[in-house]
């Protein structure tokens, strides 16, 4: 998988570059402000991108707007979002962008190789990976909403959905058989209306009404 | 025309002198007779009379002059009887009042009867038709001497009130920096003596002990994670980053997403309101934010961002409401003085409005002008 990376301070971006190419990743630029985003993201060459929000000149939120417009011009281009912290503003942004493919995590959840490796590919397969903080204000305020109709169960497997895990993961979580999960999930696509699609469009879709983008 | 329109004045102001002369003996007899308190009601009338009667007469100056003269009385606090009358009795004009009542009368008495005699002698009309306005001109420089503020006077005023909310804006960043260092000594910087300590710990079990090594890099690492965490709180405490990102609109949506009831914002902002003054009132906006949440129990909440230009001055304004209890006291928290004095800082107000049973209203309002809409470069990494 061929990716283009941003990241302005160089010791991440070198520290970035060591663990995703030691995870079978091929890094096809790596770049350390917007400009240079921009020309790299027109690589027709790029399968992915790993952005930072804030990025050279104005350090500001640069990586989040190249998110968005390349999203615009490629459709469906895998992106995953890195910031210092996370503003559930952005991450309704990056979801309206584009159904799927899109991570928003905090810079430090790279400390966990394996799981941000792991996010990495699933948002590359068209998946959605919240970061559990954005996923945490989010269950917040639907715990003031009784007018919802999904269950506590329910709720949980479906926060587990929006940051990114598999049946499998969130029957360990959760200490329930996949079976049970597929159950649980199946009931809320029910409920929430979701027609009968790829599996993976569905789960996308679920946790964009759940977040009401 | 204008020498008639005078002329009118001052026979407004001869009768009028008889109502300050019975306002002087009331003062005089309500100021004896408080010692057996039914002096209190007396001046109490009198003073409002008093007030009404000087202000008849701002305005006869401001016209005559030709220049605004302003009714500079301090705002009546709300309260009872006793805490209004302490105002009264602190405002300076009251006192600039009675002295002007002392020698008004006098004045006003001859200069009206100057001006009636010249113009009702008929042969002396020449005399009036010249000596009409400056006489005029005279008795209003008169009135405004006593009942407006000089220039220095004002200059000293301002003066006084910027050493007062200077001293509250010192008061208030020194706690600031205390909370800060408090904050970053209990939590980043404790973490990372910790995590300094496992990792020499650990580097001392590799050869004998890996497992225990392997632990104890383990807790390092959910050490940091931790100390991570401690610095973002801080940061966001400082200036929060989506406020440089994305200036104060973007920056008050984003804390209505967060709140757990839903919060509409409307912004009307054509450009970027001075750093400074951002800061301040996003920190303003958080604040009553959190009361709507924490005290409110209101099912739904509004903000409204905008800036009007008002006699050429701009003011921002940011209107918190919601549809609660109501019943929100701004003195009896420390969070709300905290918002007034940061607003006092930059000349600007807050006002509350919330009737027990509610709704609730909080308006922020800061003169400033707007710059182009542009972003500010920050330092600090993402």
């Amino acid at each position: 998988m061929r990716l283009v990376l941003a990241e302005d301070h160089a010791l991440l971006r070198a520290g970035l570059i060591q663990l995703l190419e030691g995870n079978g990743f091929e890094i096809l630029h790596a770049v350390d402000n917007a400009a240079s985003l921009a020309v790299a993201l027109r690589d027709p060459a790029a399968e992915a991108a790993v952005l930072d929000v804030r990025l050279p000149p104005t350090q500001t939120d640069e990586g989040l707007r190249a998110a968005i417009e390349v999203r615009g011009a490629r459709p469906g281009f895998p992106v995953v979002v890195l910031s210092q912290y996370v503003e559930q503003l952005y991450a309704r942004e990056l979801l309206a962008s584009g159904v799927g493919a899109v991570g928003y995590l905090l810079k430090d959840r790279v400390s966990d190789v394996a799981e941000f490796v792991d996010g990495v590919r699933r948002v590359a397969a068209g998946g959605t990976v919240l970061d559990p903080e954005v996923v945490a204000t989010v269950m917040a305020r639907q715990r003031e909403e009784p007018r919802d109709r999904l269950s506590p169960r329910e709720q949980e497997v479906l926060a587990l959905m929006a940051e990114g895990r598999s049946n499998a993961a969130i029957g360990v979580r959760l200490s329930v058989t996949e079976k049970a999960v597929a159950k649980h999930i199946n009931s809320i696509f029910t409920k929430l209306d979701l027609p009968l699609d790829e599996d993976d469009h569905r789960r996308v879709r679920a946790v964009l009404a759940w977040l009401r983008v | 025309m204008d020498r008639l329109r005078l002329t009118g004045y001052a026979v407004a102001q001869l009768f009028l002198a008889f109502v300050l002369i019975v306002l002087l003996v009331l003062w005089i007899v309500g100021g004896v007779l408080v010692v057996i308190w039914v002096g209190l009601p007396i001046l109490a009338g009198t003073v409002v009379a008093t007030r009404w009667v000087a202000n008849l007469h701002r305005e006869m100056a401001a016209r005559t002059l030709g220049q605004p003269v302003p009714v500079p009385y301090r705002p009546l606090p709300d309260g009872g009887f006793f805490q209004r009358a302490r105002s009264v009795l602190a405002d300076p004009m009251t006192w600039r009042d009675l002295a002007w009542l002392f020698v008004a009368p006098v004045v006003g008495i001859l200069v009206s009867l100057v001006v009636l005699i010249l113009l009702l002698g008929i042969v002396t009309g020449f005399i009036w038709w010249f000596a009409t306005p400056p006489l005029m001109v005279a008795r209003a420089h008169f009135d405004r001497f006593f009942l407006a503020y000089s220039r220095t006077e004002k200059l000293e005023q301002r003066v006084q009130q910027l050493t007062e909310t200077r001293a509250d804006l010192v008061d208030h960043s020194a706690a600031e920096l205390r909370r800060l260092e408090r904050d970053l000594h209990d939590g980043a910087q404790a973490r990372l003596v910790a995590l300094s300590m496992s990792l020499g710990m650990a580097d001392a079990a590799f050869d004998e002990d890996p497992d225990a090594a392997r632990r104890l890099v383990q807790d390092a690492r959910a050490t940091t994670a931790g100390a991570i965490g401690d610095l973002r709180s801080v940061v966001r405490g400082i200036h929060p980053p989506v406020l440089a990102d994305r200036g104060l609109g973007g920056a008050v949506q984003a804390i209505a997403l967060d709140m757990a009831i839903p919060v509409s914002v409307a912004v009307r902002l054509d450009g970027r309101p001075p750093a400074p003054v951002e800061s301040a009132v996003y920190f303003g906006v958080a604040e009553c934010l959190a009361n709507v949440g924490k005290h409110s129990g209101a099912a739904n909440a509004w903000i409204t961002l905008s800036h009007e230009t008002i006699d050429g001055a701009g003011v921002l304004r940011a209107a918190v409401g919601d549809d609660g209890r109501g019943g929100a006291d701004p003195e009896s928290g420390t969070g709300m003085l905290g918002v007034m004095r940061r607003m006092a800082a930059f000349d600007g107000t807050m006002s509350v409005s919330s009737p027990a049973g509610g709704p609730t209203l909080v308006t922020l309002e800061v003169p400033c002008a707007l710059s182009s809409p542009k972003t500010t470069p920050s330092s600090a990494p993402g």
